[in-house]
């Protein structure tokens, strides 16, 4: 069927007022970012503006974002592969031996507020010193990551072809080194997927860091809340640190993009 | 050997490690929770949980704090599922079409998904600022007059909404889309054949077939709705008044503000139960949407 031209001049405009939507606050952000706090506050300078990096230089000469970045990429680093290490082998463990418990927990896991595990660790943590510590952070955070690793590797290690890892077992290769050398490589794109949205979680969580960080481990999150709240808000440098902070996943939205898709909507697919 | 043994024994060597994970940092604090929900305690270390049975259930049902944030959560959950699925399942539709420059915008439709939310928060906080924000800038010149937006009782909740449809109706959209891209061929020969017109296809076909598709993205996406927080508490707080405090922020507020901890813990059991209801009624829906 031939669409008319004013069918398709509909379509593409409204693709645009679409995108439009999406968009803007991340335009706004960006736009904000490179304003002064008085081009910021006037409707004068809504699209005209002579833009300035001093808000940037801010971030990272008069407050400590090094230090928050390097924190927030730590923890989220060191949790994504904490929950590789437990959930991979796991998620092969249920795929091959059917063991309900695991389908259940990870479940669970998806089902409860984050906010339930807070309460009982902000005590235990507290009796354990674990408070304010990398350790009690990427513990926490993996309680995120490996389920969810585990609720997208399950069904990726159903489907792999029995026939392939029974020939190398009788090639006199162990379980063990198959499953490294031969399972492993062939599920990189359910890792990668995986892998990419647990680092995008830690990265952005913002709950547990409320409550579990301090000092010494504060989360970028946490900072820009901190930030907001502790002065009358400097608006431009604000919007700089938020642009700081979305940028790397933003990123990785793009280059990846096929694969954060998937992980986005794992268990919707597959129902 | 121990190559051997790992062999023999690969069901409990790759499982135990997540096994004892599991069991020390999810089932041991939820049991944990559950059993401080008949304790009254504010984490005193000179005052140890004293037992008082139900009366932290019974207490709760008295809260009017309690029937406000539920008020809340619902008002707020309901109103944004519905949007979210309406236009969801619009802009699918839209963009389901072969088009130039298709990647590029379910990238651009990510964007909302994968942004840390409590910048997002700050950026809609800047957009709804009632003396500078831009949101007052258009509600200005469409002739709305300037609005409170955040700041106010009534329409906060509104405002949180819309920061909610924006940031998660991709997520019901990228799911429908893939469902779309799925749907068998012949009905739609059919059709073509019986010569139907593009609406009758959409509401006797497209839609029918795709429903099983949207009730699990509600699914989905209902779960981390009811447990909204980064947004809320990153822009409101619960506030002004407590018109935005959800069940979440509630139970927040609670334990980390005000250390009464038996007491929010019997909140977590019951908001846990309530997630459950909601999805063993979708679950519900679902299948006698099947038979």
């Amino acid at each position: 069927m031939k669409q008319s031209r004013t069918q398709k001049t509909i379509y593409t405009l409204l693709n645009i007022i679409v995108l439009i939507i999406f968009l803007f606050p991340f335009l706004w952000m960006l736009s904000a970012s490179f304003k002064t706090q008085i081009q910021v506050l006037s409707p004068d300078y809504l699209f005209t503006f002579t833009p300035t990096i001093k808000n940037y230089v801010a971030v990272f000469t008069k407050y400590d974002y090094l230090q928050f970045i390097w924190n927030t990429f730590l923890i989220a680093a060191l949790s994504t592969f904490g929950s590789l290490f437990l959930g991979l082998p796991a998620a092969y463990g249920v795929a091959k031996y059917k063991m309900p418990f695991f389908g259940f927990t990870v479940l669970v896991a998806k089902i409860i507020p984050g906010i339930t595990y807070l309460v009982p660790w902000y005590i235990l943590f507290n009796k354990m010193h674990l408070i304010d510590t990398f350790t009690g952070m990427v513990l926490a955070h993996m309680v995120i990551g490996m389920p969810f690793i585990m609720w997208v590797m399950i069904p990726f290690f159903e489907e792999f072809p029995k026939e392939v890892e029974e020939s190398a077992w009788i090639d006199g290769s162990s379980k063990l080194r198959t499953f490294y050398q031969m399972v492993l490589p062939i599920s990189m794109p359910g890792i990668i997927t995986s892998s990419l949205l647990s680092f995008i979680f830690s990265w952005n969580n913002f709950m547990f860091s409320l409550v579990l960080a301090g000092e010494k481990t504060k989360t970028l999150p946490l900072a820009i809340f901190n930030f907001m709240s502790n002065t009358s808000i400097n608006w431009g440098a604000l919007m700089a640190a938020a642009c700081i902070i979305t940028l790397p996943v933003i990123v990785i939205a793009v280059v990846a993009q096929k694969y954060v898709v998937s992980g986005l909507s794992a268990g919707a697919v597959k129902g | 050997m121990i190559i051997n043994w790992i062999d023999r024994h690969l069901k409990w060597v790759f499982t135990l490690p997540a096994v004892l994970f599991i069991v020390l940092m999810v089932a041991y604090p939820l049991i944990y929770t559950g059993r401080l929900s008949f304790f009254e305690w504010s984490m005193s270390a000179i005052t140890p949980p004293k037992w008082v049975g139900l009366d932290n259930y019974i207490a709760i049902f008295n809260d009017p704090k309690f029937w406000n944030s539920l008020k809340v959560t619902f008002y707020h959950s309901s109103v944004s599922i519905v949007l979210e699925t309406v236009l969801g399942v619009a802009i699918a539709l839209l963009f389901s079409r072969k088009f130039k420059g298709a990647r590029m915008m379910k990238t651009f439709m990510l964007m909302p998904m994968v942004a840390t939310p409590v910048s997002i928060a700050l950026v809609w906080l800047l957009i709804y600022e009632p003396t500078l924000g831009i949101a007052n800038e258009i509600a200005k010149s469409l002739g709305f007059g300037r609005q409170e937006w955040l700041a106010s009782v009534t329409q906060v909740i509104p405002s949180l909404i819309i920061i909610d449809v924006w940031e998660w109706t991709p997520l019901i959209a990228l799911i429908v889309i893939a469902g779309i891209a799925s749907l068998p061929t012949d009905p739609y020969e059919s059709a073509d054949v019986d010569g139907a017109t593009a609406w009758q296809k959409l509401i006797h076909i497209t839609l029918p077939l795709l429903t099983p598709t949207i009730i699990t993205a509600v699914t989905l996406r209902i779960i981390d709705l009811l447990k909204t927080f980064d947004t809320i508490y990153a822009t409101t707080q619960g506030g002004p008044n407590f018109a935005s405090q959800t069940l979440n922020i509630l139970v927040f507020d609670l334990a980390f503000q005000n250390f009464k901890l038996g007491y929010a813990s019997a909140l977590l059991m019951i908001f846990f139960l309530l997630i459950l209801a909601v999805i063993i009624v979708l679950q519900l829906v679902r299948r006698g949407g099947k038979s």
